[in-house]
């Protein structure tokens, strides 16, 4: 089955660079979807349905944990994987992101090869 | 604990990496020095994002406009020439990874600490200022023939327990002006 997979990061380049390596990874992909932080993302979600979700942590407006809680608190949305992509390494971000639900954790900067073992055993 | 020498290492073990990963580019050797709080003025590239918790402080990359486009093509394999809306954004996101690798190897030293949102300003003959008093350490690294500049200052928070890490902006006051 290919997937449909929505890429949350404020940063256009991170969100380019992750349409390359998503490509690269092998994994069957049908689209990738983009959001520049949690509140577009939201909103991206009320008419595309995603099998993926793979968010930066810090961004403005809704950053990623508040994305994440809000995607957990939804019966429509809480089985959706969400897997952070951040450069917040620190153990409390991790863990508090484990808490709200995230399934996996890939700090930047990240290879290919990370981002693919990370969703192989998800999608 | 010798701080600087620290955060010199810090930055230098970030920069190798985040070069090596997201740019293929083994980058060239480096040197370590310290700059006053105050500056003179600058032209090109300059991006800042603010650290906040037990220390509060800024770090900051400085760049050519050729070497800001040579950064956006290697990261996003695509052909900038030009600075534009792409290329800062390829500075800011730079800027968010070496300082946030520095941040967390920080982390396990002076306590936790909270990342701001980048800022990347290009321009001829501006004057920045950052409102606090330490040094700048900056770690200058070679790449073919230009010289991108990774610098860091760093305070203990005066108000440490009343700061909130994971406040979002510039968390020391910046200043940014045309120089007279």
């Amino acid at each position: 089955m290919e997937s449909d997979i929505l890429v949350v990061d404020d940063s256009a380049a991170i969100r380019k660079i992750l349409q390359r390596v998503l490509r690269q990874t092998g994994i069957a992909i049908k689209d990738i979807h983009e959001a520049g932080d949690g509140k577009e993302a939201l909103e991206l979600l009320k008419s595309h349905k995603v099998h993926l979700v793979l968010s930066d942590i810090n961004m403005p407006n809704m950053d990623g944990l508040q994305l994440l809680a809000a995607l957990k608190a939804s019966a429509e949305w809480a089985p959706i994987p969400v897997v952070m992509i951040t450069t917040e390494g620190g153990e409390a971000k991790v863990s508090e992101a484990v808490n709200l639900g995230a399934v996996g954790y890939v700090r930047k900067p990240f290879t290919a090869d990370q981002i693919k073992e990370k969703l192989v055993g998800i999608l | 604990m010798n701080v600087p020498n620290l955060i010199a290492s810090s930055i230098r073990h970030s920069a190798m990496e985040v070069f090596s990963t997201m740019l293929s580019v083994d980058l060239g050797s480096d040197e370590t020095t310290t700059e006053p709080a105050g500056s003179g003025p600058n032209d090109g590239v300059v991006s800042f994002i603010g650290l906040a918790g037990s220390w509060v402080g800024t770090g900051s990359i400085v760049c050519s406009p050729t070497l800001a486009c040579r950064i956006c093509s290697q990261m996003l394999q695509t052909e900038s020439t030009a600075v534009d809306e792409e290329v800062l954004d390829a500075v800011a996101e730079l800027t968010n990874m070496i300082i946030g690798g520095v941040k967390t190897d920080l982390e396990r030293h002076l306590g936790e600490l909270g990342l701001s949102i980048p800022t990347v300003i290009f321009g001829k003959n501006f004057l920045t200022k950052s409102a606090g008093t330490a040094e700048w350490v900056v770690e200058r690294f070679g790449w073919e023939g230009e010289i991108l500049q990774v610098k860091l200052c760093l305070a203990p928070n005066e108000k440490s327990g009343r700061h909130d890490p994971n406040a979002l902006g510039q968390t020391v006051p910046l200043d940014v002006k045309p120089y007279a």
